[in-house]
């Protein structure tokens, strides 16, 4: 038995069927239940948790249709438009679902019908019912008001007005109940009735291609996976090609037989259509996992799922050697992303702006735009390069000596190293972009500078002298010094 | 039956420099362009084998010059992967596209990789060296590692022998150790030439191992227009370009006679 704090008083949220034989019914206070039963075990309720658990079966759900969404915080509605003669047909889909789902340790209640509506009220009032088409409004009559899952108040409402099931309800007058309980509620009852459907709201968009690999003795070893990812991969791309597309994402789904799904994606820069590359790549990511897949009691079924498609067109390739020498490094940058992670594989585009640290924007090689190679780079603007060749992650602090307060320092003191500077250039004023932020910073005065070993260095004043930064009679308020870069 | 033997030996030892001369014809050299250097190099570096960059902690720079130049001769346009560290880039900073296109290499052609490790690092050397699309691939390697060692090396010369692309090894803060690099190069900074306009990587270059000739030690200028080395020059703007064959010396009194007239 399972309660929670209502309105300041501990009720009961859901009990299980010993309880509700013994007179316990939700929404009763638990001091009522303790004195009927004071050895009654109770657990606090706890919502995260059972929509987490809602949420994995759902993704088990996901082998009978691509089409799961949750209904409130206790149901699922499945989508099987066209999937139910895998299965057999609709009764055995269901047998196959409530059974296993039964074996998973769960207790259900199951029911299909035309309409969304009218499958939930089925569910609760007379679940394991199948519904033909046309035929909801007879089937949903004899059920209670409350098995259309609308508020309460509505069936506190029409259990006052004497009307207590759906069938009561549906004899009167749309007009009175809609002065009564609203549009809404009439929309809900011609759902229920099949006289109107609207779509469920699916957990996540159907992949464009999927392909299955059933097996009827689950399979706990790890070497079938990748023969087994070949086979699908095979079968995906063929499907793919018939119709002239290529994956951009595609998702491996493996289902335990205990319930527990693990849903394993990959990314392409330049959509898949060769099936070694689809197998190439989730090699590198099963290999790269940081928590590898645990088969457990052993795989019932294994997808493959290409979530995103675009429309490819089939290219001969040219004695051009340059125009594929691209796509051969989009397909290693694609490798290695599989394996490091796609924010480690990266080009960089030059931004508009003239701060050194935002000049390189770094995009991952896969969400480069296509025309990223022709963003041409600021020209070279003299002999002596003026820019370093590192920049430091952060400009670190430094302790300047220098001759007079706003000229180039003459020694200075980075890492705990002393520096005495023979050649100081500078300095090359950069002003932060005031446009950008309401505190853009101080500007900044770089500093080349070459030291007594002939390590050239970029460094920085935080602050134009005595305009920015005001000293103090006191020796304090000098302005702060970065180093910022490195020369070669 | 003795005789056999000798014939078939001499026959085999016959085969074996055929061979040997073979490959070493079918390689391709690059000039560096500094004169005594590419004589001690017969002609240059050879394109598709592993060379080796080493420095201390602080000359990181210097040294990331060198390899970005040497990357640049020996890729030769062609797109170039630098695989890098984390605790490099951290210690050293992120390599600076602005720095680089300065230098003359193209940031559109370079793709970045970062590894956590020195392990996964020469792994994805090792993949990337497969793609003959590419140029070069810098591995950028921070502190003494045990993961490159004669075997890992051992694969990466095997690699870029196979495609052609040339491996370049950048081991900061790292102490030489045996490999089977075709040249091994230790980089500092060296002082910039006393003119004007300084501030072009001047580097002290030294080649502490060659497989196939003697080893050496020079100045070396990084020339950001011409995209070579040269020797470094006393006076800022030469008029004319310099001649290849020509000592450091006389290159020298030449640059000084322009100056007087």
């Amino acid at each position: 038995m399972v309660a929670a704090k209502r309105d300041n008083a501990l009720m009961v949220v859901a009990c299980d069927a010993r309880a509700s034989q013994g007179g316990v019914l939700p929404g009763m206070p638990l001091a009522t239940v303790r004195a009927m039963h004071p050895a009654v075990e109770v657990i606090d309720h706890d919502p995260h948790a059972d929509a987490v658990l809602l949420n994995a079966i759902a993704d088990w759900c996901d082998r009978y249709t691509p089409l799961v969404a949750l209904d409130g915080a206790e149901g699922l509605l499945l989508d099987i438009t066209g999937c139910a003669h895998l299965f057999g047909d609709e009764a055995a889909l269901m047998r196959s679902l409530t059974a296993a789902l039964t074996r998973q340790g769960f207790e259900t209640s199951a029911a299909i019908a035309g309409t969304a509506v009218a499958a939930r009220a089925l569910t609760r009032g007379a679940p394991r019912s199948i519904v033909a088409p046309g035929d909801e409004a007879r089937a949903v009559a004899p059920l209670p008001v409350a098995a259309l899952g609308v508020d309460d108040a509505i069936v506190r409402g029409l259990r006052r007005a004497g009307l207590k099931t759906i069938g009561e309800v549906l004899a009167r007058k749309p007009s009175e109940l809609a002065a009564r309980f609203g549009e809404e509620f009439i929309a809900v009852l011609r759902q229920a009735t099949g006289d109107d459907d609207a779509p469920i709201s699916p957990r996540r968009p159907a992949p464009d291609y999927v392909v299955d690999k059933n097996f009827p003795e689950p399979v706990a070893t790890t070497d079938v996976i990748l023969p087994t990812l070949l086979a699908l991969a095979k079968l995906l791309i063929a499907a793919m090609e018939r119709s002239g597309k290529g994956a951009r994402q595609l998702v491996a789904s493996f289902f335990r037989s205990d319930g527990a799904v693990r849903s394993i994606s990959v990314e392409t820069g330049q959509p898949v259509t060769r099936v070694e590359v689809v197998q190439r790549l989730f090699a590198e990511k099963l290999d790269a996992l940081a928590d590898p897949l645990d088969p457990g009691f052993g795989y019932d079924l294994i997808r493959l799922a290409a979530s995103v498609s675009v429309t490819t067109t089939e290219a001969q390739r040219g004695f051009d050697t340059t125009a594929h020498q691209a796509e051969d490094v989009a397909l290693l940058a694609d490798t290695l992303a599989a394996r490091l992670g796609a924010r480690r594989v990266v080009r960089y585009l030059p931004q508009d702006t003239h701060i050194p640290e935002r000049v390189a924007l770094a995009v991952p090689v896969q969400h480069c735009p296509p025309d990223a190679g022709d963003a041409p780079w600021p020209a070279r603007a003299d002999i002596p390069p003026l820019r370093p060749l590192r920049l430091l992650q952060q400009p670190e602090p430094i302790e300047v000596l220098a001759g007079v307060p706003d000229g180039p320092p003459a020694q200075f003191i980075w890492r705990r190293v002393t520096h005495r500077v023979t050649r100081a250039e500078g300095p090359e004023r950069i002003a932060m972009e005031w446009w950008r932020a309401a505190q853009p910073g101080l500007t900044r005065d770089y500093f080349r500078i070459e030291d007594e070993d002939g390590a050239r260095f970029w460094l920085y004043r935080d602050g134009l002298y005595e305009i920015e930064v005001m000293p103090e009679p006191d020796g304090t308020g000098q302005p702060r010094w970065y180093m910022h870069g490195l020369f070669a | 039956m003795d005789g056999a033997r000798h014939s078939m030996l001499a026959r085999l030892k016959g085969e074996i420099d055929r061979l040997e001369s073979g490959t070493a014809e079918t390689l391709r050299r690059v000039p560096l362009g500094h004169a005594e250097a590419d004589a001690v190099l017969q002609g240059g570096l050879v394109q598709g084998a592993l060379h080796e960059v080493f420095c201390d902690g602080a000359q990181a720079p210097a040294a990331t010059g060198f390899a970005a130049g040497v990357a640049r001769l020996l890729a030769d346009q062609r797109f170039l992967l630098w695989i890098r560290q984390d605790f490099s880039a951290r210690e050293n900073g992120e390599l600076a596209m602005e720095g680089l296109a300065e230098l003359g290499l193209d940031p559109r052609r370079i793709v970045m990789v970062s590894a956590h490790d020195a392990d996964s690092a020469l792994r994805a050397a090792a993949d990337a060296l497969a793609c003959n699309a590419l140029g070069a691939v810098i591995t950028e390697l921070w502190g003494d590692t045990r993961a490159f060692d004669q075997v890992a090396s051992r694969k990466l010369t095997l690699a870029a022998q196979d495609s052609g692309v040339t491996a370049l090894m950048l081991r900061i803060a790292a102490a030489p150790q045996a490999s089977t690099a075709e040249t091994r190069w230790m980089v500092r900074a060296a002082h910039s030439p006393p003119s004007e306009d300084w501030g072009a990587p001047v580097l002290d270059t030294s080649l502490i191992r060659n497989r196939h000739g003697q080893t050496g030690r020079w100045i070396m200028e990084w020339n950001c227009d011409a995209c070579q080395f040269r020797e470094p020059q006393t006076h800022s703007r030469l008029v004319a370009a310099e001649v290849a064959d020509r000592s450091v010396r006389t290159s020298v009194t030449s640059a000084g006679q322009r100056l007087a007239g």
